[in-house]
């Protein structure tokens, strides 16, 4: 008795492990990883974020870059970056990352007359 | 009116009616898988692919617009670039069997593509060095577009090959299938010759062993074996096309069919 349902036990363990590699391979091969694109849409300029998009590897992600968001002369210089390197702040931590400089008016560089020729400022 | 004159005009219309053919020969291939191309439109097999699909049928569109503008003006008879890309029957499209290949899968779009690209390239390369200069001008404008065609298709060729056996299987089997389109590329018609004579077309049977050497070395890359049959079908850049066209033409022409001379 105890054999057999210590049988049952691993079969279902079994079959739920199986199960969930298949939806574990299933959902990896079905989506390419996604990728970050920056576009320097002039030289002078940084380069900015400008969206995602799926691709197997970095190659990909610059092809797919140009018919995605580069087809109307928007910029000179691409770059990718997959999705999963970027580590972003937890809004919760909000707080202490932003508000302490709101009542520090010194650390904004108001102070100062800018020429107009000092342009992308 | 002296006979002398009358000559001179007769070669002229001679040499506009090769002129008027020769651009179509380049135009129609242009047209027809451009239309391929946008029949995935919605369709592709990822967004990105399917985009990039569409934009490589819009590249080729556009260009198909210099050309036929360019033919219009040669006709000379009022025919505008519409009449000339949306109401000619069957046997007066003359591009080759190739591009009217159907989608058959994803392999086959690619590989379709890809023996087109390469080809398309070398043929851009030497119309710039045309004696026309509306051609070479169209030729010039058109490289940087097909260039990146020809990368974008060489590269899925060698992902799909030295992909999975799966992919290598399919891709196999397009190249294999579609290889007998390719030696019509070199083909050169009346109107070929004529222009070719005038310094105004490209001798296309010179492009041959280029070709089949770029092609085979992305073959190589990409791990597929390179075909050896030495059977080929001809006939598109005479008019005598593949079943495939037939559709492809109802659909590509219904509207205007439908309501003549209709806009938007």
């Amino acid at each position: 008795m105890i054999l057999k349902s210590h049988l049952e036990l691993s079969r279902i363990q079994f079959q739920v492990w199986f199960i969930f590699n298949l939806i574990h391979k299933f959902m990896a091969t079905k989506n390419w990883p996604l990728w970050e694109i920056f576009v320097r849409s002039k030289n002078g300029l940084e380069h900015r974020h400008f969206g995602s998009l799926h691709a197997a590897d970095a190659e990909m992600a610059l092809e797919n870059a140009r018919d995605v968001y580069t087809r109307r002369n928007e910029g000179v210089s691409i770059w990718v970056v997959e999705s999963i390197n970027i580590t972003a702040s937890n809004p919760d931590h909000n707080g202490e990352l932003f508000e302490p400089a709101q009542d520090k008016v010194y650390r904004h560089p108001t102070f100062y007359d800018l020429p107009d020729d000092v342009k992308h400022m | 009116m002296s006979i002398h004159n009358s000559t001179i005009n007769f070669n002229h219309i001679i040499m506009n009616t090769n002129l008027y053919q020769y651009i179509l020969g380049i135009a129609d291939n242009s047209l027809i898988l451009g239309q391929r191309l946008g029949e995935l439109c919605g369709h592709g097999p990822t967004l990105e692919t399917d985009i990039a699909c569409t934009n490589i049928s819009l590249d080729l569109f556009g260009q198909v617009r210099s050309y036929y503008q360019y033919a219009a003006k040669v006709a000379g008879d009022g025919r505008t670039e519409d009449d000339i890309a949306m109401l000619r029957k069957e046997r007066d499209y003359v591009n080759v069997l190739l591009v009217e290949q159907p989608n058959t899968n994803f392999a086959y779009t690619m590989a379709r593509q890809f023996l087109f690209d390469v080809y398309h390239l070398l043929l851009l390369q030497d119309l710039q060095k045309s004696k026309d200069l509306t051609l070479s001008a169209i030729a010039t404008k058109s490289i940087k577009e097909v260039s990146y065609h020809q990368r974008f298709s060489s590269d899925w060729i060698k992902r799909l090959g030295d992909g999975t056996p799966e992919s290598n299987q399919k891709t196999q089997e397009a190249i294999d299938s579609l290889w007998t389109y390719t030696d019509e590329l070199f083909h050169q018609t009346e109107a070929d010759k004529a222009m070719v004579a005038e310094g105004i077309g490209v001798d296309v049977t010179a492009l041959k062993t280029n070709y089949y050497t770029k092609v085979n070395a992305v073959l190589e890359a990409a791990t597929l074996k390179i075909p050896e049959s030495k059977y080929f079908q001809k006939g598109g850049k005479e008019g005598i096309h593949t079943e495939h066209l037939g559709y492809l033409l109802s659909e590509l022409q219904y509207m205007q069919r439908t309501y003549p001379n209709m806009e938007w």
